[in-house]
Order: C-alpha cells, then sequence, then structure tokens
C-alpha cells in the first residue's frame, strides 16, 4: 500500500533539510582543523591567521629541526609508551570487570559509580589531588606511574561500557555448553569467550590508545620533569604562536585519524572472524 | 539408544550419588554435590574485581580525599604543614574588606566565588548550545537514515574528533577568529559587515563556541543511542492512530530520549567545569576558569587554596550532576 504523494514529498523534504544541517555541523567540526591544515603551509613570513603569505614547509622544517618545541621526538615516544600501556591495562581491567559484573555481587553498585566517577571527575581535580598527596609524602609525580595511574582512571569507564554491551548481547549457553562438556574455567575463557569477545577488547583498547595519548589535562600537574607530547603543545601554545604549532597539530590529527582507521581495520576483520 | 533410555541413563547418574533411590543418604557425596551446585560458574569476583578496585582507591579516591584534607591545612609558603584552619575557605568566599561597612569592599563576594559563578554561567551557556545543535543531529542520524550501515559511518564521521587532541582543536580556532580571521571575511563576502570585527578573537563569543564545537559531540553520542533505542512499533502505532508527526515527537520521541539528553549533558557539564586550557589560547587568558585559578595557586605552592577552590568546583559539579539527575531516571539506560 503507497502511502500517498504529499506526504511522501514532505518526508523527503525533511530528511533534506536535516542532511544539510548534518553537512554544517560536519563543517563546523572539521572547518578548524583544515583552516589550521592550510595554514601550516603558510609562507615564512605569515603569520597564525590567514591570509597565506605564500606556500611553503616552512614550519614543517622547523617542526623538525631540533629546537623548535622542546623536545618533541622523545615526548612523542613517552607519550606513545604511555598510550599502549594505558591501551593494555584498560582492555585487561575492562574486561575482567565486565565478567564480573555478570554475575550478581555485594557492593557492584558502588563498584560501577566508581568506575564512572572515572568520566565525571576532571582531570585538574585529579591531578591537583594526586600532585599535592605525593609532594606531601616525599614522592615526585612521572609520567610512567602517577601519570599512567590517572590515565587508566580516565580510559578504564569507556573500556567497561565497551565490554559491558558485549556481554550484554553475549550467548552464555556456548559457555554453559562447554563447562557441561568438563572444560575447567581457564579452557572455557581461552576457547569460548575471549575469541567471542576479542572484537570487544580491541574496542576497548581503542579508547585506551586514544584517549590516553591526547589527555593534557590529567597529566598536567603529573608528568614531573618528563613532558608527554600534549604538555609539550600546550608549552608551545603558551609561547609565541607560530603555524609550528600548526604543523605540528596537523600531524598529531593525523597520526590520531591513523590509529582510528587502524583499530577500526582490526576491529572489522576480528568482528568478521569471531560471527 | 532410543532417547528415553539415554535420558533415563543421566537422570538415573545424577540422582543416584545423592541417596535419593538408596534407602541410605551418602553424606560425603551429598555435601560436596551442595558444594558444588553453591559455586557459580566462572572466575571468582574478588578476583576480577580486586585490581580495578585497588587502583581506583590509589589514582581516584586517595586523591579526592586528600583534596579535601590538604585545604584545611596550613600553607608555609613553599608547601603546606598538617593544621584545621578554615582561613582558606574564608578567603574563597570573602574578600578583604567583607565585614568592614567602609570598606568597597564591604558584602562583595570575593573573586574566588565571582570565578566559579562565571565558569557555572559559561557551562549552563555552553550545555544549552551543545543540547540545541546536538539533538536535531542524533535525531537526523537515528530516525532519518535507514540503513545501518549508513547511519554508523556518519555517526563515526561526527564521533571521530573526539579522539584527536583537544588542544589541538583548541589551537585550530585561531585561524578562525583573528580580524583576519575566517569568519571575519565570511561575514565581510557575504556583506553583513564592512570592516573586520575584533569581535571574534579573545572574547566570550570564540571561546563559547570552541568550547561548544570541542564538546558537543560528546552529546550527540548519549542522545542518539537513547533515540536508536526506541522501538519503531511504538512510533509505527502512533501513526495509526492518527497522531502527526509532531505528536510524536512530543509524546513519544523525547520523553523516551530524555535520559540520553541527561547523560550528554552530565558529560558536557563537567568536562566544561573543569575546563582550564582553552580559556587560555582563545580567550587569551583574559577570564581566568576556577581550573586556571586550581593551578595558578598550585604553581606558587599554596596547595591548600588549591585544594579547596578544587573542592568547591567539586561541590558544585556534584549539585549540578544531582539535580540533573533529579530531573530524570537514568537509571533504566545504564
Amino acid at each position: 500500500m503507497a502511502r500517498s504523494t504529499p506526504e511522501r514529498r514532505r518526508k523527503a523534504r525533511v530528511k533534506t533539510a536535516f542532511s544539510i544541517y548534518y553537512a554544517i555541523f560536519l563543517v563546523f567540526v572539521y572547518g578548524p582543523m583544515f583552516a589550521m591544515f592550510t595554514l601550516s603551509f603558510q609562507g615564512p613570513r605569515g603569520g597564525v591567521t590567514f591570509p597565506m603569505r605564500g606556500l611553503s614547509f616552512f614550519w614543517w622544517e622547523k617542526l623538525a629541526g631540533p629546537s623548535a618545541v622542546g623536545d618533541i621526538k622523545s615526548s612523542l615516544v613517552r607519550s606513545l609508551t604511555l598510550a599502549v600501556i594505558v591501551m593494555l591495562i584498560t582492555a585487561i581491567f575492562a574486561t575482567m570487570l565486565a565478567m564480573a559484573f555478570r554475575k550478581k555481587f555485594r557492593g557492584s553498585g558502588p563498584l560501577f559509580y566508581a568506575v564512572m566517577a572515572g568520566l565525571m571527575v576532571p582531570g585538574v581535580l585529579l591531578s591537583l589531588g594526586l600532585a599535592s598527596l605525593l609532594r606531601t609524602i616525599g614522592f615526585s609525580p612521572a609520567w610512567w606511574y602517577s601519570g599512567l595511574g590517572v590515565h587508566v582512571v580516565w580510559t578504564l569507564p569507556f573500556g567497561f561500557l565497551v565490554m559491558m554491551a558485549v556481554f550484554n548481547r553475549f550467548d552464555f549457553r556456548l559457555e554453559e555448553a562447554a563447562r557441561d562438556m568438563g572444560a575447567d574455567e581457564w579452557t572455557v575463557f581461552k576457547e569460548i569467550t575471549l575469541p567471542l569477545i576479542t572484537p570487544g577488547i580491541v574496542a576497548a583498547g581503542l579508547f585506551g590508545f586514544t584517549l590516553s595519548y591526547d589527555e593534557f589535562a590529567r597529566t598536567t600537574l603529573l608528568a614531573g620533569a618528563q613532558n608527554t607530547l600534549p604538555l609539550d603543545i600546550n608549552a608551545a601554545m603558551t609561547q609565541r604562536v607560530q603555524p609550528t604549532i600548526f604543523a605540528l597539530g596537523t600531524a598529531s590529527t593525523i597520526f590520531s585519524l591513523l590509529m582510528i582507521a587502524l583499530f577500526i581495520v582490526v576491529y572489522t576483520i576480528l568482528y568478521r572472524r569471531s560471527r | 539408544m532410543t532417547t528415553v533410555e539415554t535420558y533415563a541413563k543421566i537422570s538415573h547418574a545424577k540422582i543416584a550419588p545423592r541417596g535419593l533411590l538408596g534407602s541410605a543418604p551418602v553424606v560425603h557425596g551429598e555435601a560436596e554435590a551442595k558444594r558444588k551446585y553453591r559455586r557459580e560458574p566462572g572466575f571468582p569476583v574478588p578476583v576480577l574485581i580486586a585490581p580495578a578496585t585497588l587502583w581506583l582507591i590509589v589514582f581516584l579516591f586517595l586523591p579526592l580525599i586528600s583534596i579535601f584534607i590538604f585545604s584545611f591545612w596550613k600553607t608555609t609558603g613553599h608547601g603546606m604543614v598538617p593544621a584545621f584552619t578554615l582561613e582558606h575557605y574564608g578567603a574563597f568566599f570573602a574578600s578583604e574588606g567583607f565585614l568592614d561597612p567602609n570598606s568597597p569592599d564591604f558584602l562583595t563576594p570575593s573573586v574566588f566565588i565571582r570565578t566559579l559563578w562565571t565558569t557555572f554561567r559559561f557551562t549552563i551557556t555552553v550545555m544549552a548550545i551543545c543540547l540545541i545543535l546536538a539533538y536535531p543531529l542524533a535525531y537526523f542520524l537515528s530516525m532519518q537514515v535507514e540503513d545501518f550501515k549508513w547511519q554508523l559511518a556518519l555517526f563515526l564521521l561526527v564521533m571521530v574528533p573526539f579522539w584527536t587532541s583537544y588542544l589541538i582543536r583548541a589551537v585550530a580556532w585561531l585561524p578562525m577568529l583573528g580580524r583576519h580571521g575566517l569568519i571575519n571575511e565570511f561575514l565581510i563576502d557575504i556583506g553583513v559587515i564592512d570592516e573586520p570585527v575584533s569581535f571574534f578573537l579573545y572574547s566570550e563569543f570564540s571561546y563559547t563556541m570552541a568550547l561548544v564545537q570541542l564538546y558537543v559531540v560528546l552529546a550527540v553520542g548519549p542522545i542518539f543511542f537513547s533515540l536508536a533505542k526506541i522501538d519503531r512499533t511504538l512510533l509505527e502505532a502512533a501513526r495509526d492512530m492518527g497522531a502527526t508527526p509532531f505528536q510524536i515527537f512530543r509524546e513519544i520521541i523525547f520523553p523516551l530520549s530524555l535520559p540520553g539528553i541527561a547523560i550528554g549533558m552530565i558529560f558536557v557539564f563537567v568536562m566544561v567545569m573543569g575546563e582550564f586550557a582553552t580559556a587560555v589560547v582563545v580567550y587569551g587568558g583574559k577570564t581566568s576558569t576556577t581550573g586556571t585559578v586550581i593551578l595558578n595557586y598550585y604553581a606558587i605552592a599554596n596547595y591548600p587554596f588549591a585544594a579547596v577552590n578544587a573542592f568547591m568546583l567539586m561541590l558544585a559539579m556534584m549539585i549540578g550532576v544531582v539535580f540533573i539527575l533529579r530531573l530524570v531516571d537514568i537509571r533504566k539506560e545504564l
């Protein structure tokens, strides 16, 4: 039974209007990034705003040079190392927690809210609290322990929610069947559970990696003497702003996008395999 | 073997050790069976939750408790010593001549409480704009795009910036906003203004715009999920009973999307309240948020006063979150 034509036309009009809105929204979200990308090729005498004074790789070369914005290469290495560790811990903790939450247990309510609190507490509070606590008891913060600590607090809720969603759609009968056939818990986990939830673990890891790699507020006071990449970027921003920062920003954004693409590809492959 | 025979064998094997068929109960067998019955399948819960719980205690609860405790300590100029003093709280609320009728500052709230208020005011504005921008977008994605693959792709396209550096996205606003920024050029091109206006850089406007752009995706996600979960048969039924599209939206879609709105608004609220870096970049440090105040006092090693500001910020945020949760029950959503 076909609907009346006027109604269909009205629907099409509404859909077009929404599509246009979507496009404008994308311009709003991505526009500044493209402006930054363009301006990173600013000529040597150009500034941080339009107009472009020539087209050059001047600022990119300056970024690659030795003393551009602090010691970028080693802070990049630190940021990547930290992101990988955070990714692993997030994936493991999130999986363990979600597995625990498949059962009802005492204190599950408070624990749930405790995990979620990591999402709610602003980075500046955690930074301040932990940094002043460490200084009081005579420790110096460093990125590899205090930085790592608060990064996981921030990424864990994302990973946890992903894994909860995964286990919500999990067919428990598969595990029960394996148990009935005499498999012990480790075998059940290794042979049945793990292969089925691997795509979810990858997604949880994605959150861990990218959120840690870009995290600034939580690392502000907790990285100690050695900076992570976002701290270097911030330092460069608060000094005289030059188009170098746009080159750095473009490089960093492209890297993030590549990571996301890589994760999506891995996820898709694993997801297809687990079906 | 027939099915019946198999069944008989299984039930016999299961029942026999428990002594139901024999005259004397097999005691140790029964105890073991009971223990096995009670033991739930899967890894033990304490083992699963212990590492994450410990981690949260050390890196989430101890820092928050420290803030509260340190806010009562005494500053020494280069650190702090244990004490119980309310002087920092006093300084937070009241400026020097608060109780002196002759002072120009008589009964004026201190700069810190005004900063917190400004932070709050900005946050509410940003939340409102985020909601207005995010809702139609989430509605479009969930209700108008029918193909699931397209839905996912378009949704991811919106969410991708969330996974890129937010500092970089804040910096990226600079070329848009200056006197020769893209917004000025655009407005001149379409003839709205004749001369470039400096209104766009280092102004409340640019600050608000940048914050909205940084955090609007946090509102899109939850609203999208709650809209996507709505049972389409409800809408079909309403349509069959003659409801207009607007009635369907008001009576069904909007109420069912409230949990998503609440979660999205909580995200934006806590993020913008704790904001401090964007203010420096796009506002030129002309204003301070409570976040920048905290960092400034930390930098001069006045930890207790930083802690007081942090605690008040935390309090304001908790009140805000509880208020939003009062309006909407999100427990079903989680």
